[in-house]
């Protein structure tokens, strides 16, 4: 492999410019998990990743099913559904599935809106379901509007190929960081101001980063505002399953159903299982579009990221066992909120004040207090002590574009119990050692 | 075996299923109608004049004057575009693929709501046109040809899809994952290594084993390196993740054409990236021309379209033949000596069933003259193994540069974790991987001798192909005229006369009027006389 010599053959702008957002801080704490993780056994003292929004909590759930039902990992009904699935390469998604995500997703709403299969389009995963509604919604140089403080790879996923920008909505801490009609109108103006056609609105419900589900009224306030600027409004909705009471979650679906499907052509959902049922690795995400048009276009653009017809067929048959599902989606949610409730325990204890959450793998923590100044540089001095010295990859809230400093972003479900612990004693020294400096 | 009936699937390929049923998969333009075009379409009615042969200012100014007469003749005598979107349907047959032309040229990108509207890119996708195809497309599914509950019905010959050799993957499958994917005994995979997050660009193991199968596949003449590839959900996104890497939107690349009619959408759609075709000449049996190239690259210079790289199928798709060291190596010195980029389509290098050898780009680098840096090859399951569905596609690129970026594009159509375990698995089974190759190749090649004798013996002649799943026939003389009419209207008859649906040639971008790509790996022997018989009805006629 021709590796030194710069290779005179020029590549694109996409290839070259740096809008895949790897450089942020985001992404160097995982360089410095990658180069040093902690290995209960192997490397006790090495870097604890909790920068990443992965649950394990309820993986025996799943392996129990699995061992249980070795048809569906397998090929179902045996050789000739062999041969079908194989070749089956069909945008469409084999039916069955789309059925089987349709129901799940109305399982976790308990019920209380329904989803037409046919409008469901199978991508490899969120993000690249995220990716494709930004191709279709929106043109180059177009923008979308997203509540800060957001997940970082969204300046990815939605930017890099697409050529379209994003605006922010400012939310603060004096409400708990939640929507408000003024920040939404005031990044409408400021994108007017900058000549930028705004396309839609993007909302994480329930939120990440901070583990919170949104509102009744803050979604109706959301729902108002895109009409009448009419905008998109995409609901990532990935967390959905992982909202710890599920009645505390309101989807976008319920509202446009108790609006008559009114305007509807505008909503997108994104969905997903990769958080919801831990399966990352499968590379199973969807979008839910009431706009026929979109879902026309999603499907054909789905065709550079299609599901594997075997991971269709092996989830269908595992999303049937409504058994299965009713429980794992019961138990994970009580594992998410005691490992929660553990760990903004454990953060009190070491004098950390977390945002009241409900839902999702992490905790929106405040080390404010505990900056030498209230930027983002001093944000970063100290998460790059909190990385070196505590050995603990967490989330600064700048690579989140929050525009308060001095909040992180904390995972708490993509380790054991015992890793949790040793996490929650290397911060409490931390904060301890910190005082100590400050009262220096 | 024949067909199944409506829900099955449909190979991007079929430029047919452009514009689609049910089931079929988007690819690529429409046969010429619909929107605005964008480039015109060069028909050659005096083959001689064109190819020079009057010498150089016969073989420029009667050719120039005889263009633009008969592109302003064809283009009143051509279908209007449609003028207003049709409804998309949900649940119905699916509409017809892109338009070939600039989204620029839409009116409207607004939905017929009024409301929010979609982008360009969207809006040209979701109208409709009068693509043929969603007619040739739609029959097949809805009247399906099965050799006892509907010998009447429409024989599909536009899907490459190979059956011929899927009971081999089968009866492996059967014998060695008997049980759940984290059993112990089959070396334990655990659950987090089946379901957590990996890197997107594959699994290492996955990538040695494709490496490996690679080099068996290439029949062990060059060895690859593992960590010069990028698997991607399939060689769709393979081409559009390079796409992306090598050219900005508005750069063009020279594709010899006839050409699979998918490159069009997975080059141009999203990556914007103008699909120039550098006609290959059935007299040089469609081989690759460099001096064709080199005109073509002139013309994109002096209209100030700066070209980034060549892209030409090895084994090419449509047409079958396979590329001579000597050629190969010219193409690099060609795009050596423009400063571009050359990508390398070998999706059907282990379907080869001819007697030539098939000589992989990478073979040629390995003498180690030219600047690897500006090559890229693109590779998949999907043909060779017979497992489109499972979405394995790979880029095996030589620049590191591209490498990085491609590693991180690869989020965006990343491989399924337990699938990528299963073709571990599979591929690691070497005895079984040989016998296989060596199975598939002579079932092509009984396949492919069938067809072509047959088709032969009804005055239908194909060009000598070695490798791929089609027939790349001449059906021109049974045209009511020599041009792109002649051959829809012949496509027309073949579909509903002989209830055959074949893939005309000028979706394939061909210059020459009349010829036909069928595919012959979803036909069991069985299969061929019905064939033949159906097709000499049409030809019967004329």
């Amino acid at each position: 492999m021709v590796k030194g010599a710069e290779s005179c053959v020029p590549l694109s702008e996409v290839a070259t410019s740096n809008t895949h957002g790897e450089d942020s801080p985001y992404f160097a704490g995982w360089k410095a998990y990658d180069e040093d993780p902690y290995d209960a056994a192997s490397n006790p003292a090495g870097v604890i990743q909790m920068g990443l929004a992965e649950n394990q909590v309820s993986f025996d759930l799943l392996e129990k099913y699995l061992d249980q039902h070795p048809g569906a990992s397998g090929w179902g009904c045996g050789i000739s559904g062999f041969r079908e699935n194989a070749l089956f390469q069909d945008y469409h998604g084999l039916q069955t599935f789309r059925q089987e995500m349709a129901t799940f997703m109305e399982q976790i709403r308990e019920g209380r809106a329904k989803f037409d299969p046919e409008r469901i389009v199978l991508t490899a995963g969120a993000t690249a379901a995220n990716e494709l509604l930004t191709f279709i919604l929106a043109d180059p140089g177009d923008c979308l509007l997203i509540p800060t403080p957001y997940y970082p790879g969204f300046d990815r996923d939605l930017r890099w190929r697409t050529g379209v920008r994003i605006i922010p909505v400012h939310c603060s801490s004096s409400n708990g960081f939640q929507v408000t009609l003024q920040a939404l109108e005031d990044a409408y103006v400021k994108a007017e101001g900058m000549k930028i056609r705004v396309r839609g609105l993007l909302l994480t419900n329930p939120s990440n980063p901070l583990g919170t589900a949104i509102a009744r009224h803050v979604l109706e306030e959301v729902l108002d505002f895109v009409t009448q600027k009419d905008i998109h409004l995409i609901s990532d909705e990935i967390y959905s399953g992982s909202v710890f009471s599920s009645d505390e979650f309101v989807s976008v679906a319920e509202i446009v159903e108790a609006r008559g499907y009114e305007d509807c052509d505008r909503v997108h959902i994104v969905y997903s299982l990769s958080k919801d049922l831990g399966l990352p690795g499968f590379r199973v995400g969807a979008i839910y579009s009431y706009n026929d048009r979109v879902v026309t276009a999603a499907r054909r653009m789905s065709s550079f990221t299609l599901v594997s017809s075997q991971t269709q067929r092996m989830l269908a048959s595992m999303l049937a066992d409504r058994g299965f599902t009713e429980n794992y989606l019961k138990t994970n949610r009580e594992r998410l909120k005691n490992r929660r409730d553990f760990i903004t325990e454990g953060l009190k204890n070491a004098g950390i004040e977390c945002l009241p959450g409900n839902a999702g793998l992490f905790c929106w923590m405040n080390l404010a207090p505990l900056l030498e100044e209230p930027t983002r540089e001093g944000e970063l001095r100290l998460w790059s002590l909190i990385v070196h010295e505590a050995k603990l990859n967490i989330s600064p809230g700048s690579s989140c574009h929050c525009s308060e400093a001095g909040w992180f972003r904390v995972c708490f479900a993509n380790m054991s119990q015992q890793t949790l612990e040793v996490a929650l004693r290397r911060i409490k020294d931390f904060m301890k050692n910190m005082k100590a400096k400050q009262e220096k | 075996m024949s067909p199944t009936p409506s829900k099955k699937s449909a190979d991007a390929d079929a430029a047919a299923a452009a514009a689609t049923a049910t089931q079929a998969r988007s690819s690529a333009t429409g046969l010429g109608g619909g929107g605005g075009g964008a480039g015109m379409r060069l028909i050659v009615p005096l083959q001689g004049v064109v190819q020079g042969r009057g010498g150089l200012v016969l073989g420029t100014l009667i050719p120039c004057a005889l263009f633009y007469f008969l592109q302003f003749y064809l283009r009143r005598n051509r279908s209007p575009p449609p003028t207003s979107p049709q409804p998309p349907a949900a649940n119905g047959p699916d509409l017809p693929g892109i338009v070939r032309s600039s989204s620029r040229n839409f009116l409207s990108a607004r939905g017929s709501s009024g409301h929010a509207a979609v982008s360009s890119r969207a809006a040209s996708i979701a109208r409709s046109g009068d693509s043929p195809y969603f007619v040739g497309t739609k029959k097949c599914s809805e009247d399906p040809y099965h050799p006892v509950d509907n010998p009447d019905g429409v024989i599909q010959l536009g899907l490459a899809e190979n059956r011929l050799s899927l009971d081999l993957i089968g009866d492996w499958l059967a014998r060695n994952v008997t049980n759940t994917l984290l059993d112990e005994r089959q070396g334990g995979l655990s659950i987090s290594g089946l379901a957590t997050y990996q890197p997107f660009d594959g699994l290492v193991e996955l990538k040695m084993a494709v490496a490996e199968f690679m080099g068996q596949v290439m029949q062990g003449s060059v060895s690859f390196d593992p960590s010069q590839i990028i698997m991607t959900a399939g060689a769709t996104p393979a081409i559009e993740i390079l796409s992306f890497c090598l050219a900005d939107a508005g750069n063009a690349f020279l594709v010899p054409s006839p050409y699979y009619p998918g490159y069009d959408r997975n080059i141009r759609w999203r990556a914007g990236i103008e699909l120039i075709p550098v006609p290959c000449r059935s007299t040089d049996n469609f081989g690759l021309s460099i001096p064709a190239l080199e005109r073509a690259y002139n013309q994109a210079k002096m209209r100030g379209v700066k070209v980034r790289a060549v892209l030409f199928s090895n084994p090419s798709n449509p047409v079958g033949n396979l590329l001579h060291r000597e050629t190969l190596r010219d193409l690099l010195d060609f795009v050596t000596e423009k400063g571009i980029h050359v990508i390398a389509d070998e999706v059907f290098a282990g379907s080869t069933h001819g007697t030539e050898d098939f000589v992989s780009m990478a073979e040629v680098l390995n003498t180690d003259e030219f600047d690897r840096s500006r090559v890229h090859i693109v590779y998949g399951l999907s043909k060779d193994l017979s497992v489109p569905g499972f979405r394995i596609g790979l880029i095996y690129s030589f620049n590191e540069h591209v490498i990085a970026a491609a590693s991180k594009l690869a989020r965006f159509s990343s491989v399924s974790v337990p699938t990528q375990h299963l073709l571990i698995s599979m591929l690691n089974d070497t005895k079984f991987i040989t016998q296989y190759i060596k199975t598939n190749r002579e079932r092509l090649r009984v396949m492919y001798a069938l067809l072509v004798n047959g088709l032969k013996q009804l005055g239908v002649e194909s060009v000598k192909s070695s490798g791929g799943f089609y027939c790349w026939t001449d059906m021109s003389k049974f045209m009511k005229s020599y041009s792109e009419k002649g051959e829809l209207e012949l496509w027309k008859e073949m579909l509903n006369v002989a209830k055959i649906h074949l893939t005309p040639g000028t979706a394939c971008h061909c210059i020459e009027p009349g010829w036909f790509r069928l595919c012959f790996t979803t036909l069991t022997e069985k299969d061929v006389p019905v064939v033949l018989e159906r097709i000499k009805r049409v030809v019967d006629n004329h």
